[in-house]
């Protein structure tokens, strides 16, 4: 359905996306990832037609977007970073308004307003005017906006970025539900956001592809080393919190599979560590009963999750382990 | 299609907020007291006239209709930056350019339909001052086809300094800068032929033939010139290319 290849964008100055290439199969729900300037939106203002690309091909439904601009636009739909609403209009007259400069046939274009609005949950604010809407609503008519005229390809620039949580769980369902319908490429830098929506993920960052990969694939990749948060406390009050934390110290390096132990703090009779593993090893039940088995109290035991920041540093550091896991051009949905 | 779908856009939000009606208010406003001025002197001078015993009457048409027309064109000139700045500042600004643009709509569908919206507006501020000449109808017959074709000057001059302005607006984020920018070439061109008063070189005479307000001046006396409505048309088209132009360049430097 998208068929990217080499695509990239040359500003005076910097390269915003350096010859990414990658391919969508039909009915996907694909993450774009990456940190903030890391040429996402770029990425997909090239795939609408809002900008050309400095070099390289891009198809969308079969159509290329330099040659045959107008059938590729007719067959996306595009939500910006921002949704692009008229806060003086209505909502049903926005939607109106977009049906017609998306060219939706006038006979179901009402009944197509109902649907959208329906699946999109704006139909009790139809008649507001969007500038008077909260966020989420605006967002929502966003969206909206984009499967009105039922387009192959959903385009979604950070779809719940400023949304509060509850808004956020509204919004992922709702783009879920559009996925079989549609092809959908979201970006996103939140990595939960990906593992929750996405089936597959791209990597981007300072404009070059890090990684495309099944979200499964990525993560347990990632997270092959476990990073475990561990608070213990000693049975009885004691004075020297220093002292057991010493110990405790010593005892959580000797558990196997432990590469390193940090202490983090000690407050109210209670000590914080974090522990990595080394590769491949879980070591969340040893440790417990390391802690235990000592005569302790294990207040605390929880995995950490690699936060982007790390998975980035992971990923960039070591660029030929990527390479020959991913050989490019990487073929998202290749498996499907 | 497109292009009607995106004037009848434009036509709402102009009178969704205050610019249509503050426009129009003070459009009317500052016509009406024109119009006063012209018929109080006109009073004045045929007085006079008949008490010096001159047979000759003067006409309403030179002394009332030409002067209204030209000081219109003028109140025109101050009211085209606040119709314009906002046409592509606003939507640059709040980012729903991205959906023209990615809509399946051709740059000059959404150019010309900001455009023709812009002259509606326009024209319906000018349909204001003709309740003043409604005024003379009354009192008066004054001839009517000298009047329409200084309507159509005015129509076609705002036309040409609409395009312009147009153009200015696409060109920054910010709707001051778009009105403050889009009166200063107005005011320019405007004035443009002051020079050529001074002497008679090629460079002067240029100067000349690019005054808006000069090709005016036969419409005002009810005379369709063809080198003039070529000139207006030529300037509208000119200046509805620089705005595709603008618009483009929008997408490559984004």
């Amino acid at each position: 359905m998208i068929k990217v290849e080499g695509l990239t964008k040359r500003y005076a100055r910097n390269v915003a996306v350096d010859h990414i290439s990658f391919e969508v199969t039909k009915g996907q729900i694909v993450g774009f990832l990456g940190p903030n300037g890391a040429g996402k939106t770029t990425t997909m203002r090239m795939l609408t037609c809002f900008m050309p690309p400095t070099d390289g091909t891009a198809e969308v439904a079969g159509f290329d977007v330099v040659d045959k601009p107008m059938e590729v636009k007719k067959r996306i739909g595009y939500l910006p970073e921002s949704p692009p609403v008229y806060p003086e209009m209505e909502v049903i007259e926005y939607l109106d308004f977009v049906g017609r400069i998306k060219g939706v046939d006038k006979s179901v274009l009402a009944r197509r307003i109902d649907e959208v609005m329906e699946k999109c949950a704006v139909t009790d604010v139809r008649t507001k005017e969007i500038g008077k809407l909260s966020k989420g609503y605006r967002q929502r008519v966003g969206l909206a906006q984009a499967i009105l005229h039922n387009p192959d390809v959903l385009i979604l620039d950070e779809p719940t970025a400023g949304l509060d949580p509850h808004q956020i769980i509204e919004t992922r369902d709702l783009i879920k539900n559009l996925a079989g319908d549609h092809t959908i490429i979201l970006s996103t830098h939140i990595l939960p956001e990906v593992e929750q929506t996405c089936e597959r993920v791209i990597i981007i960052a300072k404009g070059k592809l890090v990684a495309t990969d099944t979200v499964a694939n990525l993560t347990s990749r990632l997270r092959g080393c476990e990073t475990v948060a561990v608070q213990v406390a000693p049975l009885a009050e004691t004075g020297d919190l220093t002292q057991f934390g010493q110990s405790v110290q010593r005892k959580l390096e000797q558990v196997l599979g432990v590469s390193r132990v940090m202490q983090k703090e000690s407050r109210e009779g209670r000590v914080e560590f974090t522990v990595e593993s080394l590769q491949g090893r879980q070591i969340r039940p040893e440790l417990a009963r390391a802690v235990v088995e000592s005569g302790w109290n294990l207040n605390e035991l929880h995995a950490v999750g690699l936060s982007l920041e790390e998975i980035f540093l992971q990923l960039t550091a070591s660029p030929k382990e990527v390479e020959t896991a991913t050989p490019e051009p990487a073929v998202v949905g290749e498996q499907q | 299609m497109n292009t009607f779908t995106i004037c009848r856009k434009e036509l709402s939000s102009y009178f969704r907020s205050p610019i249509a009606y503050g426009v129009m208010f003070f459009f009317a406003l500052i016509a009406g007291y024109f119009f006063y001025a012209a018929v109080a002197i006109f009073i004045r001078q045929s007085l006079q006239a008949t008490m010096m015993g001159q047979s000759v009457p003067m006409s309403v048409d030179d002394w009332v209709i030409r002067s209204v027309l030209s000081n219109v064109a003028v109140v025109g000139l101050f009211m085209v930056p606040m119709i314009t700045m906002r046409l592509f500042a606003e939507e640059k600004r709040t980012g729903t350019i991205e959906l023209l643009i990615t809509s399946p709509l051709r740059d000059m569908e959404i150019i010309l339909g900001k455009w023709l919206a812009a002259l509606s507006l326009y024209g319906a501020m000018l349909v204001l001052s003709l309740i003043n000449v409604a005024i003379l109808y009354m009192y008066g017959k004054p001839s009517w086809k000298p009047l329409l074709i200084g309507y159509l000057g005015l129509l076609l001059q705002g036309g040409c300094m609409l395009a312009l302005g147009a153009f200015v607006s696409t060109c920054t984020k910010n709707q001051i800068v778009a009105a403050v920018a889009g009166f200063g070439l107005l005011l320019l061109l405007w004035v443009i032929n002051w020079a050529s008063s001074l002497d008679n070189t090629v460079l002067s005479r240029v100067l000349g033939y690019l005054s808006i307000t000069d090709h005016f001046e036969n419409f005002s006396k009810g005379v369709i010139d063809i080198k003039d409505t070529v000139f207006y048309l030529s300037i509208i088209i000119f200046g509805l290319f620089l705005t595709a132009r603008a618009l483009e360049s929008i997408k490559w430097r984004a």
